[in-house]
């Protein structure tokens, strides 16, 4: 590996913040309690204490009441809870129709086909050559059976933002209930459940420099849902399991520390990436031009396989993803770029790249820099695009 | 280094051997296909009077074990006869690496086939093929096992999409577990043309999809 390393894969997951750490300490070391009733013992109330301002922190940056938020241990259990609580709970009741996209992370898109061989029916919105969906389509799509709508807030992939005020209003005039996974987005893209009425949000901790292992969803008052982690009464009985404490303390903190001027600083870096990889020839760039995240490049070079440019980059000291099938655990090219429309030599031949706190607009360049001469060196052995 | 990958195995792929193109050469083929994935070309020049490889250049489009097993095989090969390139197995080329992960046999395969191909390919232009064996439906099972089901990435018996094989008097029947409109059907049927169309006692190859 080379001396210095720059990671840029923060869509993967990010380093933790110091401050966060500092933040968490003390529920290590000193105030290791589970959290008690006010009627319990001192440490037990000062690790309630501590949880109920985390929960009213992350719930506030939502725009939701404390109460509205329930703390899990990760984006993909709060996104299992929605569909499966929502399904078990108006199934019988209301009907067994879901609607949801064809490019939803694994969380979503398992659940729903895990509710599929239950005997759900989940029909899968067409997206754009970006990933937007057509809210016209969803009105089309909703039936008296329908029971919920699963539509993300961004992909993770290629960072496309979805209009959810439009998707809402629609869900709202139409009755249905719906989830959106903002694993991506939380806390960098503004959400207020306020102004948007979304009924279920799933957040994760770790890809904003909080600690791995803590996440959570927002349950809009009333909306029906069954508990099925069970075992105690945590999380207004909710969600069963010993508080994660200082990891709730720790997302809190680092949901403060996402500040809109951060925000401006990806943005700047994700700008200067896509800008300069773009004059690589062959190349085009995978999502939104504007409507993206703001930490999120991804861009498709033709003629090179994503997996070997991975592998020199990484001998170059770069960490980035790709969305080629010889990546995968699975050896299957991204749902993401086949389902806006993209073919296998385009997924082959992605490359992501996810900005962080800890990176710079020089890293971006580097990138650029570095990036340029593999595609060129890797071009110079294919037996494609020579003529 | 946390890579799945052998040290030999990560060195010919930063270095590969034999990289590159032969203008004119004797022979050459090319494995593989950019929609459904790794591909590999395989040039060849043969020393007529000894039947030796004497040059042979890969040029990859692929992920690191498909380069580094493109360049470990044209080392293998360089210098042996036909007869004796003709032989040399995936596992060999494997073993030369210090291994391969399972999960990547797929993409290293290629390069064993081009070369093959690529000796095939040699034969064929000098008419060295003396004993023309018939088509079985087993060479064609074979032959299919190069195809690439591009969804996964997988060939399309590993991926049970072969649903049935018909062979009758010079037509070769393929019965694909696919609709027809499916986003890749044609370019698996495409696949399948070339793959068994080279079959010298084939007139005609009939791909038909389910519903």
């Amino acid at each position: 590996m080379s001396e210095h390393f720059i990671y840029l894969d923060n869509g993967a997951t990010t380093r933790l913040d110091e401050r966060v750490l500092e933040a968490m300490r003390p529920y290590f070391l000193d105030t290791y309690a589970v959290a008690t009733s006010q009627f319990g013992y001192s440490m037990g109330i000062d690790a309630k204490d501590a949880m109920d301002a985390a929960r009213a922190g992350i719930a506030s940056a939502l725009g939701a009441e404390p109460e509205e938020f329930i703390f899990t241990s990760d984006s993909t259990e709060s996104s299992n809870m929605a569909l499966k609580g929502v399904a078990l709970a108006l199934g019988e009741k209301k009907g067994k129709h879901i609607i949801t996209t064809p490019i939803e992370d694994f969380p979503v898109l398992y659940s729903a086909r895990a509710l599929e061989k239950q005997g759900f029916k989940v029909t899968y919105l067409k997206v754009d050559e970006h990933g937007l969906v057509d809210p016209d389509e969803l009105r089309r799509a909703i039936t008296p059976e329908t029971i919920l709508v699963s539509v993300q807030a961004a992909n993770q992939e290629i960072g496309t933002l979805q209009d959810l005020p439009a998707i809402a209003a629609i869900c709202r005039e139409r009755g249905v209930l719906l989830h959106t996974d903002a694993t991506h987005a939380f806390p960098r893209v503004p959400l207020d459940v306020r102004e948007t009425p979304v009924d279920l949000v799933t957040v994760t901790a770790h890809l904003s420099h909080g600690p791995k292992g803590v996440g959570g969803l927002y349950v809009r008052k009333g909306t029906p849902l069954v508990k099925w982690m069970d075992g105690g009464f945590q999380e207004f009985n909710l969600r069963a399991g010993v508080e994660n404490i200082p990891g709730a303390v720790g997302f809190a903190r680092a949901v403060e520390l996402a500040t809109p001027e951060e925000m401006a600083r990806l943005q700047a870096m994700r700008d200067r990436a896509i800008e300069r990889l773009l004059q690589i020839p062959h190349s085009r760039l995978n999502g939104h031009p504007t409507r993206r995240l703001p930490q999120n490049a991804n861009i498709s070079f033709r003629f090179v396989e994503g997996e070997s440019v991975l592998l020199h980059l990484d001998m170059r000291g770069f960490a980035v993803s790709t969305g080629s099938a010889c990546f995968s655990r699975s050896l299957e090219a991204s749902h993401v770029i086949l389902g806006i429309g993209g073919d296998h030599e385009r997924a082959h031949g992605s490359v992501r790249v996810t900005f962080g706190r800890f990176n710079t607009l020089e890293d971006a360049d580097a990138l650029a820099d570095a990036l340029t001469e593999v595609v060129s060196s890797l071009r110079a052995i294919s037996p494609l695009g020579k003529e | 280094m946390p890579l799945p990958y052998s040290e030999l195995v990560m060195e010919h792929f930063r270095h590969p051997h034999n990289v590159g193109r032969i203008e004119n050469p004797d022979a050459k083929a090319v494995e593989g296909s950019p929609a459904c994935g790794d591909m590999v070309a395989v040039y060849i020049n043969v020393d007529e009077e000894t039947q030796r490889i004497s040059d042979i250049k890969f040029e990859s489009y692929g992920c690191a074990s498909n380069i580094a097993t493109g360049s470990i095989i044209t080392e293998l090969a360089k210098g042996k006869t036909l007869e004796e390139a003709k032989k040399i197995t995936w596992q060999q080329a494997a073993e030369a690496l210090g291994g391969l992960p399972a999960i990547k046999a797929h993409c290293s395969v290629l390069a064993v086939d081009g070369l093959r191909a690529a000796i095939q390919n040699y034969e064929e232009r000098h008419g060295l093929i003396k004993e023309r064996v018939p088509t079985t439906v087993e060479e064609i099972r074979r032959r299919l096992k190069h195809v690439m089901n591009p969804v996964v990435g997988l060939d399309l018996v590993r991926t049970k999409l072969v649903k049935e094989i018909g062979l009758a008097e010079g037509t070769v029947r393929v019965v694909l577990d696919l609709p027809a409109d499916h986003q890749f059907a044609a370019t698996i049927r495409q696949d399948i043309l070339d793959k068994l169309g080279t079959l010298w006692d084939v007139q005609q190859v009939v791909v038909e999809f389910t519903e």
